[in-house]
């Protein structure tokens, strides 16, 4: 078994009009068994800034914390908040500094710069793919791309994107053994952030 | 291996271990404390190997000792569990310690729970367990878990755990080990 689906997970995100959306399963898990229906793989790191973590679970609360860290110090010393595209390098170059040790984890950033929706996605390494239009990670990636494909358009209007975002990360993750156990999905606009619970079968 | 399970109740937080001790074919002990108290609000329940159970164990209790002593301030239990995390998230990939833990604990924020591989996978849980024991007790803890347990619908959870171990699980053990956390410290039960 990969070490990349050792505690299992999906995370899906989405481009709207002015608006994105990021949403993962709650499971964590250690291969079949599953420990926690809680566990956080999407963290806010500035008020336009979001970070979706699949992979290896340890490697995804320490890399984290390191990009916090880091976004922190950049604040500190610039004075001013950092750039959704700025934010993209630098999970890219942090990732390359591990590149002969790296942190298992398939990271997606999503983010608002001046209303418009920026989404990268990355491999364990921080080779970027900028996507015009949705990016999955996790165990259940493959299985959420199809239910992606379909439902995109382009300028989904904001309440739209969070039910699709909902009704992709279900059907996707109900599909994968390794993902699932409830969902979370994080509603990013140019006014706020709306948190939505997702209740499952087995939540 | 080493069995380890817990869960949270009304205003305490219950750790169980069992007590044997391993080698190759042979077993040196059946009497070992696998639960260590820190300060004397924590207790971190370990299993895996002895060597770096007791190491490690000794380590992060010293460390958190020295750190109250440097800066008067007492950790609380999330705050000691993350600490945990960090120096096991290091030694992953330096030396690692195969040591899977279950602190629990009684602070501030009530009682508490948390989950800890060798890894360095956190979770705060309300009931949780390592080793092969937790495929056998993870059943029962779902089921007869609730929210607000009292201290003796506790033990008798506790009990129907252990007799399911020792029933089905293939190595024989013998003894288990049971400590609580109240808001008044830490109990041997």
């Amino acid at each position: 078994m990969s070490i990349f689906d050792y505690n299992g997970g999906g995370i899906v995100a989405m481009k709207g009009k002015n608006c994105i959306a990021i949403g993962a399963d709650r499971r964590l898990g250690q291969q079949m068994k599953t420990v926690s229906t809680n566990f956080k793989k999407i963290f806010r790191m500035q008020d336009n800034i979001l970070l979706g973590l699949g992979g290896l679970a340890t490697d995804i609360e320490t890399f984290s914390a390191e990009m916090e860290y880091k976004l922190n110090l950049y604040n500190l010393r610039e004075n001013r908040k950092l750039k959704p595209t700025a934010f993209v390098s630098l999970v890219s170059s942090t990732l390359y500094e591990h590149r002969w040790g790296p942190y298992f984890v398939s990271p997606i950033v999503v983010g608002l710069q001046d209303g418009t929706p920026v989404i990268s996605t990355y491999d364990s390494i921080g080779c970027t793919t900028d996507t015009e239009n949705f990016a999955v990670a996790g165990t259940a990636g493959e299985l959420l791309y199809g239910l992606c494909e379909t439902y995109y358009r382009e300028d989904i209007p904001a309440e739209e994107l969070v039910e699709i975002i909902g009704q992709i990360l279900l059907a996707g993750c109900d599909r994968d053994a390794l993902a699932g156990w409830g969902g979370v999905v994080y509603l990013l606009t140019t006014d706020n952030l709306h948190i939505r619970e997702l209740k499952t079968k087995q939540t | 291996m080493d069995t380890v399970f817990g869960f949270v109740g009304k205003d305490f937080a219950l750790v169980a271990t069992d007590c044997g001790v391993a080698y190759s074919i042979m077993r040196f002990s059946d009497t070992e404390d696998k639960i260590m108290a820190v300060d004397d609000n924590k207790l971190f329940a370990m299993g895996g190997e002895i060597g770096d159970r007791l190491n490690f164990g000794e380590y992060i209790q010293k460390n958190i000792h020295l750190y109250t002593f440097r800066t008067g301030i007492k950790l609380n239990v999330r705050e000691a569990a993350n600490y945990t995390r960090s120096e096991l998230a290091y030694a992953i990939r330096n030396g690692p310690y195969q040591v899977n833990l279950l602190i629990g604990g009684f602070d501030e924020e009530g009682p508490s729970l948390y989950w800890l591989d060798y890894l360095g996978t956190l979770q705060k849980l309300t009931r949780g367990a390592h080793g092969y024991g937790a495929y056998f007790v993870s059943g029962l803890l779902d089921n007869w878990f609730k929210p607000d347990l009292t201290l003796d619908e506790g033990i008798e959870l506790v009990k129907k755990c252990i007799n399911e171990v020792q029933t089905r699980f293939l190595m024989s053990q013998k003894n288990f080990v049971v400590k609580i956390v109240t808001k008044d410290g830490i109990r041997v039960i």
